[in-house]
């Protein structure tokens, strides 16, 4: 079973048609009431220069937040990078879904996860291709 | 957990204009037509204030049960102090702690001083008190239910410390009024 924090980063990293797929699917939705949002605000992106390097700030990108409620008192969070306030409301809801019936996530979520493991993939092969491999000489007697 | 303002950005700015039109004329009573379904026992008019002024930068302290904070800090992200010397804005949802055991800010940086927002069962103006000062041409009655019974006393001991000092707002239901710590309470029938 998915965990809360995977379930809200594959929520996180889903994109637009994506989530309406899993809220079709998920259909018939329950009524929900917006507690906080969607609203977009600004985050500061921090990055490190190699594995040991100090952290620096990279800049400030677009995010959008949105909490929803549904009729028994569940919550549901959604913090997406973007501006896709439809889209965090989405996240938001199939969050409270699934934290009211988490056995329900991984059928779900399953071809977000598949699409992000493949993409991650594809990003690991292309970067393990140009790998240069520095052969250390022994000392020659 | 219920929702704040209905219109985050409108409601909070009529909050605002609200609470800055009461502290300019202390005690008159300004209504909020748009103050957001607080859980028990916050009053509208107080969950408003808090809503629109509070935010992360401004430890906060209340006497509200878990429920109440839980929506309070859900909604506003602003920090909870255990002690009321501590807070930048209390909210006393039953008893008023004492304002002299309150931050009172310093000579040097008299805007450091807490805002107190009290609860109180019924606010009347026409009756009451005598009030005066800054922001009354002459003189303003306002009688207020609820307040401990040495709080003119205390008031007095506030307002001479100036301009170090606590302002106050009251709130019952929907309806706030405000004490700037310059205003002059006299008990007189």
């Amino acid at each position: 079973m998915l965990s809360r924090p995977e379930r809200l980063a594959l929520l996180a990293r889903a994109s637009a048609a994506e989530l309406a797929a899993a809220m079709a699917a998920a259909a018939p939705l329950p009524p929900h009431r917006r507690l906080r949002g969607p609203e977009v605000g600004l985050t500061m992106l921090r990055g490190r220069a190699g594995g040991d390097g100090a952290p620096f700030n990279l800049g400030e990108a677009t995010l959008t937040r949105c909490s929803v409620t549904l009729a028994d008192g569940t919550i549901g969070h959604a913090w997406r990078l973007g501006r896709e306030a439809e889209a965090a409301e989405a996240a938001a809801l199939l969050d409270a879904l699934l934290e009211a019936a988490p056995a329900r996530a991984e059928a779900l979520l399953a071809p977000i996860a598949a699409r992000l493991a493949a993409e991650a993939e594809a990003k690991a092969r292309r970067a393990a291709a140009t790998e240069v491999r520095f052969a250390t000489l022994a000392a020659m007697r | 957990m219920r929702p704040g303002f209905a219109d985050p950005v409108l409601d909070a700015q009529a909050a605002f204009r609200a609470v800055m039109q009461a502290m300019a004329r202390p005690g008159t009573v300004q209504r909020l037509a748009a103050a957001p379904d607080a859980p028990p026992p916050i009053a509208p008019a107080a969950a408003a204030v808090l809503l629109a002024l509070a935010d992360a930068d401004t430890p906060l302290w209340t006497d509200a049960p878990e429920a109440a904070r839980g929506w309070i800090a859900f909604h506003t992200g602003a920090p909870f102090v255990a002690a009321p010397e501590e807070a930048a804005f209390l909210l006393a949802t039953s008893a008023m702690p004492p304002l002299a055991g309150l931050r009172a800010g310093s000579d040097e940086a008299p805007q450091e001083g807490a805002t107190l927002i009290v609860q109180v069962g019924a606010l009347r103006p026409g009756a009451g008190w005598r009030l005066s000062g800054p922001g009354i041409a002459e003189a303003h009655r306002l009688a207020v239910a609820g307040l401990p019974a040495d709080f003119p006393a205390q008031w007095a001991a506030n307002a001479a410390r100036f301009p170090r000092g606590v302002d106050l707002v009251l709130a019952a239901e929907d309806a706030l009024a405000a004490f700037p710590r310059t205003l002059r309470i006299a008990e007189e029938g």
